[in-house]
This record gives C-alpha cells, structure tokens and sequence, in this order.
C-alpha cells in the first residue's frame, strides 16, 4: 500500500467507501456477489429494538443467530457503538449486516477525522441509508439486512431513532421502533408500555421486556439464558455518548421480570 | 531550441532544500514532548479551524508545519492509509512506523523528481502502552526521518527552540509542566503566547480507544494561568489531562 493520494479533480473526498473503492483490493465491498443459488444457508440476526427516553435514547437486541431451524450462535452481539453520539443495531443474514457495521463505523470516523467536524445525525442515518440501499442486489437474494439506527442529537438536544427498510428508505419514528423476526411483539409490549420522559430503569425494563416477549413468541429471538448467564445486550446514547448496560444490570431487570412473571402463573 | 545550462547535482539539491527551507521558516513552529500520561503537541496557530495537528487514528496523530495546503493534503492521506488498512486487517495493525516511512518515502521522491519540494515538516506520534513505547518519528522535506523519544520541534529556528525545551525537560514531566515549558519555548525570552495564539492537542494514555484530544481554549488558559500565578498548588485544581473528558475528539 502506498500513499494514497489524489489528483484534485479525482478526490473521493471524506466518504471512505469511495476511498476503498479506488484502493483496496482485498476487502470487496457489500454488493456484487452473486449468490442466486438460493440455497445458501446463512447466520440470521433476529430482534432488536430502540426506544425514546429522558436522556436519550436506548437500543437492546437479543443474542441469538440462526442458521436454518438450528441456533448458530448463543451470544451474538447486534447492538454497537456506530460513533460516540449513535448507535446501530442490526437484524438479518448476520455476515453482511456485521461487515456493513464495520463499514459504517469507519465512515463516520473517517469522515469527522477528514473533515474535522462530525456529521449531524440526520446525515448519519442517510449514510447508513445509503450503504442499505447498496445492499439492494444481495438482498433480493436473500441476504436482507435491516439496521435500526438511533443517536443523540447534539443540536436538538433529544434522542432520534430511524428505521430501514431492505431499500435503504429511512424513517424516522417518533418514540420507538422494533425490527426482526420477532420485532411485531416486541413493538406491541413496547408501544403498551411507553410513555413520555421514560426514566433510565423503566427504559431498560421495558426494552427488556419487549425482547422477552418477542423470544416468547418467535422462536429465532433468544430469551435471556439462566444457564450460561447470556443477557439480551442494551446500550443506550446520551449527551456523554454511547454506554453499553452491564450484564448485571440487565440480569437484574430479567430477575425481577421473571419473578413477577412466575408469581402471576405467566402474566405480568 | 536552447541548451539547457549544466548545473552540478550538488547544486541543484542545495537550491532546493534552501527553498524548502525558507518556506518552512516562514511559518510558526511546533513542539511535541512525551509526558507522563501521553504525548503533548504545542503549535503557534491563530487559526481556530486550519488545524496544525489532528487525529490520524486511535493511537496516531500527526503535526505538520510550513505549507498548510501541503501538509493538509499528507494528513488527509495519512487518514485514508490508516483506515484502509485497519478497515482491511484489523486496528491493531495500523502503526506510525509504517506511514512514517510512507511520508519519508514521498517527501523524498518530490524532493528529488519533482518540480518543487514540498516546504513542509511533519510529525507522526504513536501513543504506546506506556512512557518508553511512545514514538514521535519526524519527518523532514527531503524525507529525512528521525526517531525522537523525549521531543520534537518542528519549524523555522529550530535550534534556539530545541535547546530551550532540552533545558527545561524532565523525564516523566506532568501535563502542565510540560505545556508551559513548550509554550514558553515557543515564545522565547522576548514574548509571551496566549490560549488564543496556540493550538494544543494530546494524544492520553486512558482507557478509550481514541486517545486525541484537543485543548479548548478555556482549558488552555486555565492550565497557563496556573503558571503565571506561578502556583504549583492550582494543578490539583484543574482536571487531570487523562480524563478523556466529555469534548468529542
């Protein structure tokens, strides 16, 4: 690898997957793998969910992969840090979805660390639109990867969530969004149970509990595993930026879940 | 058509580094020191928003003087080095070293081949696990590249600066002692540099991942305030320099 440098006219300017198209040629980019044999079996995601609350906004996602009728994986992350003020978290054929992660992790720093400024929200979630959009060939094959996106904004002080759809259109949902095998049950606990300036503890709760009674019901989303002490992963974005809930933390909101659970013979 | 006049090699290469030279001495100098928690780079720079040093990678950061088109243009390349090759391997793999010796290897082929040298002076630091595995590699216009483990200083009147930050340097100096003491480097006997003549950015050894961090001009004065009270004691006050801090890098 040498220099990369640019003629002034020939600039990819501060967007890193212009960059990698005209330099890298090991790492091909999402789109143009052709793999119309449709019999591929592939890692899926499953749930994941976001919500408003007081400071912000928190993201959760259960921990099971599939691949088929078989779990692929137990402890699966789907919920990351797409920068300090944002996070992303995915759902669909895990391979591509973690790559274009990757991909946009390194866009938004790149493009802050060439420019010297970062984008605003709303032009982060065009990004990640854009590398949906990308996606479009492999995901008419099969390989649909949706991404939520939520972050807080710096200039309008409050947290925003943005939903996707498999052609890169983005929506931006008022307090709450669920996408996955099991996001329709999730939604539904989380629009029953949200309410305006949501405090930190019933946030996580709540988000929890959306996750709990989507692996209820969809048996590709993971439940909170008692026996190898796996927890669904929950972040949450606020003006000191991106903190990931500890393990404790949120094994205590499924205690106390589980608990009222069990006292009421299955209902809460 | 007209011959060309012979002009002995030696001759060609001393009017050339003069001419880098003299660029280069036009604009205002730049120290970088190691200090106790990181690495502090000190730049005489009115300007709020053409930055003399920035962030390269999580652990790298990169200083240039002379030209700011043309140390602006490395820099940038310098990103896009970094991040293509921790995009395609892993971001353990990206080092100073490397893009070290990619800026020695192009300032070196520009400085022989081209029309022009470039007239500028550049500095790639890397932040390592502790105090004797940071690195500051200075690279010069002709791709001269040198390896510095207590500081550097990058500029016109090199000399005189150099040998003020030599006099006051101590091994494991704090952040404080150290930023006065390149400040007042920088100035000389003769002048005193405020928060708003200075640009200052650390790279911290702390818990994060991205360990650049610019100082505001509050923070800035704050720290040098301190020292014209001449008052050891208002260290304890200030943040430590390894917070990370809220401040978006």
């Amino acid at each position: 690898m040498g220099l990369p440098l640019f003629p002034p006219g020939d600039d990819p300017g501060p967007s890193f997957a212009a960059l990698l198209r005209r330099t890298d040629p090991i790492t091909p980019l999402l789109a143009g793998t052709d793999t119309s044999s449709g019999t591929l079996s592939v890692r899926h995601g499953t749930t994941v969910v976001a919500l408003r609350y007081a400071d912000g906004v928190i993201m959760a996602g259960d921990r099971r992969a599939t691949e088929g009728h078989l779990i692929a994986h137990r402890a699966m992350e789907k919920v990351f840090s797409a920068d300090r003020h944002s996070a992303v978290a995915i759902a669909g054929a895990a391979g591509p979805a973690v790559q274009m992660v990757r991909l946009f992790q390194t866009q938004l720093e790149h493009y802050e660390k060439v420019e010297g400024v970062a984008l605003s929200l709303e032009g982060k979630a065009n990004q990640l639109g854009q590398m949906v959009r990308e996606h479009l060939p492999m995901a008419m094959q099969g390989l649909v990867v949706v991404p939520l996106f939520a972050g807080y904004d710096l200039a309008r002080e409050q947290g925003r969530i943005f939903s996707y759809d498999v052609t890169g259109g983005h929506y931006e949902e008022a307090d709450h969004a669920a996408t996955g095998s099991g996001g329709r049950d999730a939604r539904t606990t989380i629009k029953l149970g949200w309410h305006p300036g949501l405090a930190r503890d019933e946030g996580i709760e709540l988000a929890v509990r959306a996750l709990y009674e989507a692996a209820d019901e969809d048996s590709a989303t993971g439940g909170p595993d008692l026996v190898r002490g796996i927890f669904p992963m929950v972040a949450t974005v606020t003006l000191e930026g991106y903190d990931t809930v500890s393990d404790t933390e949120v094994a205590e909101r499924f205690g106390a879940l589980l608990e009222r659970r069990s006292a009421g013979g299955g209902t809460s | 058509m007209t011959m060309p006049f012979y002009v002995a090699p030696e001759q060609v290469m001393k009017d050339r580094a003069e001419y880098a030279q003299k660029g280069i001495a036009r604009g205002r100098s730049l120290v970088a020191t190691v200090y106790d928690g990181g690495i502090l780079m000190v730049a005489e720079n009115p300007s709020r928003s053409l930055h003399k040093v920035s962030e390269i990678y999580d652990r790298i950061a990169f200083a240039g003087v002379g030209k700011y088109n043309e140390f602006d243009q490395l820099r940038v390349a310098g990103v896009r080095h970094a991040d293509t090759k921790g995009f395609a391997f892993s971001r353990e793999d990206v080092d100073a070293r490397s893009l070290a010796n990619l800026y020695a290897q192009f300032l070196g082929q520009v400085f022989t081949h081209e029309m022009k040298p470039l007239e500028v002076e550049i500095l790639v630091a890397e932040l390592g696990t502790d105090q004797r595995h940071d690195q500051l590699y200075h690279v010069a216009y002709e791709g001269t590249i040198t390896d510095e483990d207590r500081f550097a200083v990058l500029g016109g009147e090199t000399e005189t600066i150099s040998a003020r930050v030599a006099t006051a340097y101590v091994d494991g100096w704090d952040l404080d002692t150290a930023l006065r003491a390149a400040v007042a480097a920088l100035a000389g006997p003769d002048r005193t540099l405020g928060a708003e003549d200075l640009e200052v950015a650390v790279l911290a050894r702390t818990t994060g991942r991205r360990a650049f961090r610019r100082l505001g001009v509050e923070e800035l004065a704050g720290r040098l305030a301190g020292h014209r009270r001449g008052g050891r004691g208002s260290r304890a006050a200030a943040p430590t320099p390894t917070d990370g801090g809220p401040a978006p890098t």
